[in-house]
């Protein structure tokens, strides 16, 4: 009886209008719906890839609320490890890319994919790992660190493994220590490969006891929660530039110009000097677009 | 563990803004996907299942392996598409709500495909004879079928939504986090562990739980009142 009452409702011609009128109403209407936030704010956006480390540290955040303010240009955020964010670069699927891996950068500048390279902010990496110090390394140089890690072969370090900025730095500085990076990596299990970002790896070494490359910014942020200490923090080769590049596929070259200006800026390198007081206790950044970013 | 759940509920009792933000997008970019994968793959799985057809058995073999396709691929797959230097690239759509809504859509296009087909499996033949039987042509009968399943499109409608909100590698890959414009719950949960900062990371894991709820007990309400009717 039931099937036959709902034969009898439902004519075959007014079920196919109405699954065809929902068709079109979820493909149309829908997504209308979900996009109404951007409609009211019709200022024009600017795509900025960022590496993880420093958008982990909240300095993006206080830099696109003074920026928007001054310029009425909305600022999208995208973080992901350097090399992924050079070839949204190189994709045209970002404006501007900031990121810390000199030698990634200045390829990307010469292949024609960035405008200029401009070194903005520093600040340092440091090798952190369990306050016992049981590979003896805290009267160390990085290189000379690196090197009795690789000598002992049984003091587990942790690398990021994943072509990030912290991981392209960390395989030059074991060039610099005199080795190379292919053959540290199959030299035995104390080299433990992530793929992860800064974060994860943190909690990774702190569980295992293991030593790590590290940048201050986001070693700080998971200080309190992990059994970390700084190891060997001093030394020029741990010094940490970050550049900003303006795409040469940007649809929004005046956006992008802007940004850059704003980040050289007298306002922006003073809101990147300051950034950290309240939240860490020690500013994170050393701002140095007039005075020179050093060599690295 | 206690301080961390204790500190989550106090964030959720303060109830943010930029929370409800979030949380009001992942709903409204979630229900949108499932809404128009749903639109064209419940007649598609009729389409495949009121046919009988050479390779019908393979091709619903297909679908239900493509349950497990891994969420990051299909990131990859609508970013390689949507990219500016993909096919479809002119629309600009990558970094937008509307990428989340076509990855997620198809995401979940086998879920709901392979659900559907099984569903209407389920129905059995008599209800399509019956209907035949009194006079009714095939494209009657075959509605007949749906709509004597329909207090099972509610488990389907939620399988599919269910994966697409707790779905984080399409989200990511496509939305990019963007604050304000595509972070939804679960890349925010992403970006809390990064971070490091736990307590936000399972407060938004609560609220995705009670979106979730919520979805629920509306569908299963929805299912109830179909049939009472």
């Amino acid at each position: 009886m039931q099937v036959s009452g709902t034969v009898r409702r439902l004519s075959a011609r007014s079920a196919a209008r109405s699954t065809l009128a929902l068709l079109v109403f979820c493909l149309v209407a829908a997504p209308a719906l979900v996009t109404d936030a951007r409609a009211q704010t019709t200022s024009p956006r600017l795509r900025v890839a960022t590496t993880t480390s420093l958008y982990d540290t909240g300095l993006w955040e206080a830099l696109e609320a003074v920026f928007e303010a001054e310029t009425a240009i909305s600022l999208d955020i995208i973080y992901a490890g350097t090399g992924r964010a050079l070839e949204w670069g190189m994709h045209g699927d970002v404006d501007v890319v900031v990121t810390h891996s000199r030698s990634q950068e200045a390829a990307f500048v010469a292949a024609g994919h960035g405008v200029e390279r401009i070194p903005f902010a520093y600040n340092h990496f440091l090798i952190a790992g369990p306050a016992a110090d049981p590979a003896r390394l805290a009267s160390l140089e990085p290189e000379a660190a690196l090197q009795a890690l690789h000598a002992a072969a049984r003091f587990p370090f942790v690398s990021r493994g994943d072509d990030s900025g912290t991981h392209t730095r960390e395989q030059a500085l074991w060039r610099a220590a005199g080795l190379d990076p292919a053959a540290v990596r199959a030299s035995g299990r104390w080299y433990v490969e992530a793929g992860l970002g800064m974060g994860p790896t943190l909690a990774m070494a702190a569980q295992l006891g293991a030593y790590t490359l590290t940048d201050v910014g986001t070693f700080l942020a998971y200080r309190h929660d992990l059994d970390l200490v700084p190891i060997v923090d001093r030394g020029e080769a741990l010094r940490n530039v970050y550049a900003v590049i303006v795409c040469t596929r940007t649809a929004n070259s005046a956006g992008a110009d802007r940004l850059a200006a704003f980040l050289c800026s007298a306002g922006g390198q003073e809101l990147i000097g300051e950034f950290g007081r309240e939240k860490y206790g020690q500013p994170l950044f050393t701002p140095c677009a007039a005075a020179g970013c050093g060599s690295d | 563990m206690a301080d961390l759940f204790a500190e989550a509920l106090r964030r959720i009792a303060v109830l943010d803004r930029e929370v409800v933000e979030i949380t009001v997008r992942t709903l409204a970019i979630s229900a949108c996907a499932t809404l128009v994968s749903c639109a064209v793959f419940v007649p598609a799985a009729a389409a495949v299942h009121f046919r009988r057809f050479w390779g019908k058995n393979l091709l619903i073999g297909v679908v239900q392996t493509m349950y497990s396709l891994p969420t990051v691929l299909i990131g990859l797959l609508v970013y390689l598409l949507l990219s500016r230097s993909g096919p479809l690239g002119g629309l600009g759509l990558l970094f937008t709500p509307e990428a989340i809504v076509i990855g997620q859509a198809l995401l979940i296009a086998p879920v709901i495909m392979g659900l559907s087909i099984a569903t209407l499996q389920g129905v059995g033949p008599g209800v399509r004879d019956t209907a035949l039987g009194l006079g009714a042509s095939h494209l009657r009968a075959d509605l007949a079928v749906i709509l004597q399943a329909r207090h099972a499109w509610a488990t389907v409608v939620l399988m599919a939504f269910g994966r697409a909100v707790s779905e984080v590698g399409v989200a990511m890959m496509v939305g990019g986090n963007i604050r304000g414009y595509t972070r939804t719950l679960t890349t925010a949960i992403s970006l809390g562990v990064g971070r490091g900062d736990n307590a936000e990371a399972v407060a938004l894991g609560i609220m995705l739980l009670v979106v979730a709820l919520a979805v629920t007990v509306l569908a299963t309400a929805a299912g109830r009142l179909s049939r009472g009717a």
